[in-house]
């Protein structure tokens, strides 16, 4: 189990490596550079000096690889990259107030998501073909169908119609306001953890009809335990490994309809602060974000792959 | 008599094909309504000009915001007084054109570095590999924002970034499809007989991996349009005057959403139906074409 898990801490260091180098890489590619968004922001003209010595002063200029190292040092000592263009606010700053927010909102979506999921699937699939079955496949066929973002559009048309209510606008701390918090957490949420829980509770019918059939579930039964016993116990838990499997991967589109829906609902997290940073053309600021991103799924996927040791214990003496 | 015989052939080929949608539809009734509503909105797409009541762009001050009603706007106006069924009805074209022009560019890239990955092997492979996992631990929709933002907002930079977030999932996926056929007894055939390398990649293991590539392509197109949307959405994506659902929605979202809610949901109510459709066709296609990938 070490062994694994050590190996496991291992790989991710070049995988955050070779994310970093991606983003940027992306961000050097760009028609227009860095220099020219900050001196052509106030639209007033420059000259070519100017401009010179602006690219001398940012370093870009210099190799790629060495500005790349400078950004990587920086990223390391949780500077992050240095200022905003946009407004010069310190990138640390930024990330430690918006990191916290997605960082909430997918982990109340990851736990909305199972508890929706797993006795959804679980009813469906020893109700196969029945009512059940068919209405928890409507709600993951049209939770899969219907665009997140759009959904919440709905969800927020819904309530001002409805019940005259919308969604505070001003994000509040858990620990300072858990009611305000609430109230701002829970839509995005919900929307969310609609479309990840349409997955997985897909994996746990098909994943728990796969058990049912196995030689032990008809032990467990021959030898006279209760139904109940038999499912929770028994197969729920070899259902479980599909399902985190599939909750690793789709974990990226959940991250990528975060930054929507943060976007729409105004919570001040990364994926707001990346399409805010992406109209103003803040570069410097889009690259350190999205790093955080990829960096907070690669560290939620190492968990992902801690959790499958912890529910088969079989798997740490996999080579 | 051989232009008989030329008639006679094309008309049994045609017999075939209608009694194969017949079957197809028979055995998969849900797959085929999603064969049905791709249909129609391939129609729409095409036929814009004739469907259309109005005029897509044409602004009118005195018809700003009509709600919709059946005898003058159908889906109402927005606020520059567009006629909006005109104007879904014309987004059907940007979908339409973004989804398969970046899935066909993330299929064909991906399938010939996938099976060149696993052919050539060694080295090669293991470089393709690392940097695939690299793009495909990102997530997609972040990689073709960040993509977009550095190439800047147009048509086809929105195609080239959704393209790039499929190709690594089409190299991993045509990789390991071709791996297994490449230990096939007809390849062996073909390398002792001398065939070139390229000759084997495309004559013999391209057309024999091609149904799972296929059925995930399909799944993707589905995915395509809604990341296209998503990016008009935040004003990062397909820019005016190109008539995009997305663009809509938020032009609709942005200040009308209870003044004028038909801005938002009749958008969105065409891009839900269409994701909807492929997702139908392509759950059938995957249990027809390769059932090894059935997963529930």
């Amino acid at each position: 189990m070490q062994r694994y898990l050590a190996q496991r801490l291992l790989l991710f260091i070049p995988a955050i490596f070779m994310a970093s180098l991606l983003i940027f890489g992306i961000m050097r590619v760009l028609p227009g550079d860095v220099a020219l968004v900050i001196l052509g922001g106030g639209g007033v003209s420059f000259d070519d000096e100017t401009y010179q010595s602006l690219r001398d002063q940012l370093g870009l200029n210099d190799p790629f690889h060495e500005q790349y190292g400078r950004w990587a040092w920086s990223m390391l000592k949780g500077e992050f990259g240095g200022k905003s263009l946009e407004n010069q606010e310190p990138i640390r700053a930024i990330v430690a107030r918006r990191f916290p927010v997605t960082l909430q909102l997918t982990l109340y979506t990851i736990v909305l998501s199972v508890m929706i999921s797993v006795p959804l699937g679980v009813v469906a699939a020893l109700k196969q073909d029945k009512w059940p079955d068919y209405v928890v496949r409507l709600f993951t066929i049209a939770g899969l169908a219907i665009p997140n973002f759009w959904t919440a559009l709905m969800v927020i048309l819904g309530l001002l119609l409805v019940f005259r209510w919308s969604p505070p606008v001003i994000y509040a701390d858990i620990w300072e306001d858990p009611w305000t918090h609430f109230q701002i957490m829970i839509w995005p949420s919900l929307v969310l953890a609609w479309t990840f829980s349409s997955y997985l509770t897909r994996v746990t019918r098909s994943s728990m009809l796969e058990v049912l059939r196995q030689d032990y579930i008809r032990t467990a039964q021959s030898k006279g335990l209760a139904e109940r016993v038999v499912v929770w116990r028994h197969a729920l838990r070899n259902t479980l490994i599909p399902v985190v499997t599939v909750a690793g991967i789709y974990l990226g589109t959940m991250l990528g309809g975060a930054v929507i829906l943060e976007a729409i609902f105004g919570l001040p997290g990364l994926g707001e602060g990346i399409v805010d940073a992406a109209l103003n053309r803040d570069y410097l600021v889009i690259q350190s974000l999205a790093t955080m991103l990829v960096f907070m799924m690669l560290a939620v996927n190492l968990l992902v792959d801690v959790a499958y040791v912890v529910i088969d214990p079989r798997i740490s003496y996999r080579s | 008599m051989q232009e008989v015989v030329h008639q006679k052939h094309i008309f049994r080929f045609s017999r075939i094909w209608v009694s194969q949608v017949l079957t197809f539809s028979r055995k998969k009734p849900v797959g085929a309504a999603g064969a049905a509503i791709l249909l129609l909105m391939v129609l729409l797409a095409v036929l814009a000009d004739v469907v259309s009541t109005h005029d897509h762009l044409a602004q009118n001050a005195y018809d700003r915001l009509q709600p919709p009603t059946f005898q003058f706007h159908l889906f109402g106006t927005d606020s520059h007084g567009r006629d909006m069924f005109s104007r879904v009805v014309y987004g059907s074209r940007i979908s339409m054109y973004v989804g398969l022009v970046s899935v066909t560019i993330g299929t064909l890239l991906g399938t010939i570095v996938g099976i060149l990955s696993a052919y050539i092997g060694g080295k090669y492979d293991l470089i393709i590999q690392r940097f695939v996992d690299t793009l495909m631990g990102f997530p997609g929709f972040i990689l073709a924002l960040v993509l977009v933002v550095s190439l800047g907002a147009s048509l086809n930079n929105v195609v080239i970034a959704i393209a790039a977030t499929f190709t690594p999932r089409m190299v991993r996926l045509a990789r390991a499809s071709a791996l297994s056929i490449k230990e096939e007894v007809y390849v062996l055939a073909a390398q002792s007989i001398g065939a070139s390398t390229a000759r084997i990649v495309f004559r013999h293991i391209f057309p024999n991996s091609l149904a799972p590539v296929f059925v995930m392509a399909t799944a993707y197109l589905g995915a395509a349009i809604v990341i296209e949307a998503s990016l008009s959405f935040l004003g990062l994506g397909v820019p005016p005057p190109h008539p995009s659902w997305g663009r809509m929605l938020q032009e609709g979202a942005r200040g009308y959403l209870e003044a004028a809610p038909w801005l938002t949901i009749f958008p969105g109510l065409a891009l839900t139906i269409t994701v909807f459709g492929f997702s139908l066709f392509g759950d059938a296609l995957r249990d027809v074409l390769d059932p090894r990938l059935r997963t529930g």
